[in-house]
Parts: structure tokens; sequence; C-alpha cells
């Protein structure tokens, strides 16, 4: 099981803070878990990834859409941060 | 070095920091604060409230990491952040950063570099309240991207 987080704006928007994806599928980078994750307009969370500026952890640290993740790991999936 | 890390819903008392900040740290020659609060004009329009979401677990990593960044840039004897989520008034306090140290320049530095940190590596969000409309999520502001990028520029100058 992998779990995707979803913060502010983007939470909003998909009108849902998580998704747990079993993975039937084995999927082995960041970028293939948001491919089987829908959102609203039939997009995937990957097309909406690459149209607009989101930022990706695995795990609570920064990393690319073409990180690797294994069962068990946390994704968060947000827009820019404007805290302070 | 001395440091605190602290995520709350509960205002803050900078006395109370500054007092903490020079019993955990000897040789203490200045401290220097930031204290960030909520504004009631944005873009000419009136706020009426903020509300501040964080990635918990996540957002403490960050800072510790800027921490770390900090503390290996410049001479510092102590350092405390806290930052507050949840509903916010104008008026109210956001975010404080106090940096001890033994001289002045460094403890300014400090303070400066943490902050501008923050604002482009921790995951805190904003959403504003303007009039009786819907909120709306702020965006990040270019400048401060520039005001990080300038940091990392004269690191690299140093190297």
């Amino acid at each position: 099981m992998i779990r995707v987080r979803y913060f502010a704006s983007l939470r909003a928007r998909l009108s849902r803070d998580s998704d747990s994806i079993e993975n039937p599928l084995g999927a082995q980078t960041v970028a293939e878990v948001l491919a089987s994750i829908e959102v609203p307009d039939g997009q995937t969370l990957l097309t909406l990834f690459e149209s607009e500026t989101l930022l990706l952890a695995v795990n609570h640290e920064m990393v690319s859409i073409d990180h690797p993740v294994t069962d068990g790991d946390e994704i968060g999936v947000f827009p820019p941060v404007t805290g302070g | 070095m001395y440091s605190r890390i602290q995520i709350q819903e509960v205002d803050f008392s900078v006395d109370d920091v500054l007092s903490e900040l020079k019993r955990a740290s000897g040789a203490v020659g200045g401290i220097c604060t930031f204290t960030g609060c909520v504004r009631d004009l944005n873009d000419d329009e009136t706020v009426t409230s903020l509300f501040l979401e964080h990635y918990p677990g996540m957002t403490e990593k960050q800072l510790a990491k800027i921490l770390e960044a900090a503390s290996a840039r410049f001479s510092m004897l102590g350092v405390v952040v806290i930052h507050r989520v949840g509903l916010l008034t104008p008026g109210d306090n956001i975010v404080l950063v106090a940096v001890a140290s033994e001289h002045r320049g460094e403890a300014f530095e400090a303070c400066h570099f943490v902050m501008d940190y923050l604002k482009t590596q921790a995951t805190f969000w904003k959403r504003e309240q303007r009039g009786s409309g819907d909120g709306q999520w702020l965006s990040m502001r270019a400048s401060d991207q520039v005001a990080q990028a300038v940091w990392e520029a004269g690191h690299d100058a140093k190297d």
C-alpha cells in the first residue's frame, strides 16, 4: 500500500486529502503512481503535475518525479509553500 | 548549539523565548528576533482571516534542515523557530525566528537566512479570506525565491 497525501489548494481541488494505492501493477516510481490516480476533468494526477507547479515528497523528503517508491511509502503532493 | 522547533496553534511570547535563549545559550552577546504577523490588507483588499496549514512530520524535518544549514554557515549559540497553524486574524503572530550569538552580525544574518529559507522550503500554506468571498490559497512570491537564490549565490561565491 502506498499512501498519497494532498495539501492546500490541491487538496481542496481534489476534494480529498489522500488516496491509498494498492499498487497491483507494481509502480516503481512516483510518476507511475501519479499516473494511476484519476483527478477531475478526466486527467490523472501525473498530467496535472506536468501542467502545473506542484512539488513532491517521499517519506517527508523532497524528491523528483522519477524517484523510486516501494510498498509502505508515503508520497506528498502539494503546491509551492507560502508560510512565514 | 541550543535549538528548538515548535509548530503550534496557540500564540507565543517573544519575551519568553528571549529568556529561554539567554538561559540555554552561554556567552550570548546578542539575540536577533523576527516576528511575522497577519496583515490586514493585501493587494489593497481587507483581509479578515488567514488559515495556515502544514504537512505534519515533514515540516519539522524541513525546519531542522534549515537550522542545520544555518549553523554550518553562521556562528550561532542558540536558535528557536515557532510557527503557528490554524485560523488567525489580522495582527496575530504567525512566526518567530530568534537567533542568539556572541556578536550581532552573525545573529542578524542567521535570522535573515533562516527566515528566507523558511519562506521557500518549509511546508506551510496560507489561505487568505478577504471580505465575504471564498478563501484564496496564496501563491509563492517570486521575491521569496530570489531571496533564497541570493544566499545560494553568496555561498557559491565563497566556495
